[in-house]
């Protein structure tokens, strides 16, 4: 059980960032060390648990019963005035997870791939020295060093670490959510092979309420609202399941919370001897706060960089600084276009978005979102759907001319 | 003046330790710590509490 005084790494936070790298490095022989502060892998979970095909397919992650445990079909959107718009598939297009248990399986292939891992284990200190960094650990009223030349922050969005060693990490208010959830059983009066999104400005200020399905009849409900709103995210949530029938009755299994950081990207995510990944470096997708995939290959990115430092020796930051860029060109660059998205669906008002239900098909949505379609066929198809709603003209105009990169007025 | 910690409403999720401008914030386990001397009562805490569990004296 006990802690060695030197690794070639050590990663903070056993969460899907860390684990990720940590598989990848121990898998390279590296003599990995992973420390979390809390007493049980996967727990408590700040997280809906939805993981979309494309992750699996891109991270050749294969779903396990264990911890794959609704298989997802669509999404279904809901304006404030309840009208719908849906998309469903015959096929798999995603899973609810078991984080616990998905997280557990992720610490099981890190442990058997020669990783140790230590739980209640927190970072207390970091500080360098002769091209290390000393950390210090606080665990059972003991305080002990460890050295490493090697810290990768996966210490999810109350990352000290980076803080510790130099780098800003603090999340900016405009840019995080607070998000709250309720793991409910009970319910019903949805379908479960479908993610649900409730938007307006009485459901969820600047964001939307959500249920995402998990085995019989029981799901995470939850919402995530911008944090400067007046009362809180559990406020709006108990008011909204109060209105629901098939939910005010059901009872609650787990309550969970934190902070989504959704769009204050870090320009830069590595200094001397130091390397960040997950919601530590504010890897969350903008529109819609999920965060698994992208933690599962920020993680994999960090590693690869961390084995590349760990082969040469060498561990200053413009040793590690390729880390950045190769981060916006995996993924980095597609969530700005996606926060520009957000930016966007803020500008909304309750009446565009009734308005947008009734009017356009999710596939067009869906199409419109994702950049499937060019800039002359998303004008097209937006100029037919929006020639009555002059207001919405302007606020589409103003993003496509963000979209192919003019200056903001 | 300092914020305060409501541990009976906390959910210890962390949301706070990372908007905080002064890092007067720590989290250990199901332990928020605020430390006062740190702490500018700017209410950052309170912004993004998901439950309401910080306040600022006034």
């Amino acid at each position: 059980m006990e802690m060695k005084d030197n690794y070639d790494v050590v990663i903070v936070g056993a969460g899907p960032a860390g684990l990720a790298a940590g598989i990848d490095l121990a898998k390279e022989d590296v003599n990995v060390l992973i420390l979390d502060r809390k007493q049980e892998i996967g727990c408590p979970k700040r997280c809906a648990e939805g993981l979309g095909l494309g992750w699996f397919n891109r991270l050749e992650l294969k779903p396990k019963k264990e911890w794959a445990v609704q298989p997802i079909h669509g999404a279904a959107l809901y304006a404030p005035n309840g009208e719908g718009v849906q998309m469903k598939r015959k096929e798999v297009m995603g899973y609810v997870l078991e984080r616990k248990m998905f997280e557990k399986d992720m610490a099981i292939q890190a442990a058997k791939a020669g990783a140790k891992i230590l739980l209640k284990h927190q970072v207390i200190s970091a500080k360098r020295e002769d091209g290390e960094v000393i950390l210090t650990v606080e665990a059972d009223n003991q305080t002990r060093t460890v050295r490493t030349p090697l810290v990768v922050a996966c210490d999810g969005v109350d990352s000290l670490t980076a803080k510790m060693l130099g780098l800003n990490t603090k999340l900016d208010l405009n840019e995080t959510d607070a998000g709250y959830q309720y793991e409910m059983t009970g319910v019903s009066g949805y379908d479960e092979h479908l993610l649900h999104l409730y938007f307006g400005t009485d459901i969820a200020p600047r964001g939307y309420v959500w249920i995402f399905p998990k085995r019989n009849g029981t799901a995470n409900v939850g919402i995530g609202i911008g944090a400067y709103e007046e009362k809180t995210a559990k406020y709006y949530l108990d008011k909204w399941i109060s209105e629901q029938d098939g939910l005010a009755n059901g009872s609650i299994i787990e309550v969970n919370a934190g902070a989504i950081p959704v769009g204050g990207f870090l320009d830069k995510m590595e200094a001397d001897n130091l390397i960040v990944a997950g919601d530590a470096g504010h890897m969350v997708d903008p529109i819609h706060g999920g965060g698994i995939g992208i933690a599962l290959e920020g993680g994999r990115l960090a590693a690869k960089h961390a084995l590349k430092a760990i082969k040469s020796e060498k561990y200053s930051n413009e040793d590690l600084e390729a880390y950045t860029p190769d981060w916006y060109n995996t993924r980095g660059n597609e969530l700005k276009k996606r926060l520009k998205g957000r930016h966007l669906l803020e500008q909304l008002k309750d009446d565009d978005f009734n308005y947008l239900a009734g009017s356009i098909t999710m596939d067009e949505a869906l199409k419109i979102g994702n950049g499937a379609l060019t800039k002359k066929d998303k004008l097209l198809l937006l100029s037919k759907k929006l020639v009555t709603r002059p207001g919405l003209v302007k606020i589409f105009m103003k993003y496509m001319k963000d979209d192919s990169g003019m200056p903001k007025k | 003046m300092a914020a305060k910690n409501n541990f009976e409403k906390c959910l210890y999720c962390g949301g706070c330790v990372g908007v905080c401008p002064v890092q007067a914030i720590t989290l250990k386990d199901t332990r928020l710590i605020i430390d006062p001397k740190k702490c500018i009562n700017c209410g950052a805490c309170v912004s993004i509490c998901p439950v309401g569990a910080n306040k600022v004296e006034k």
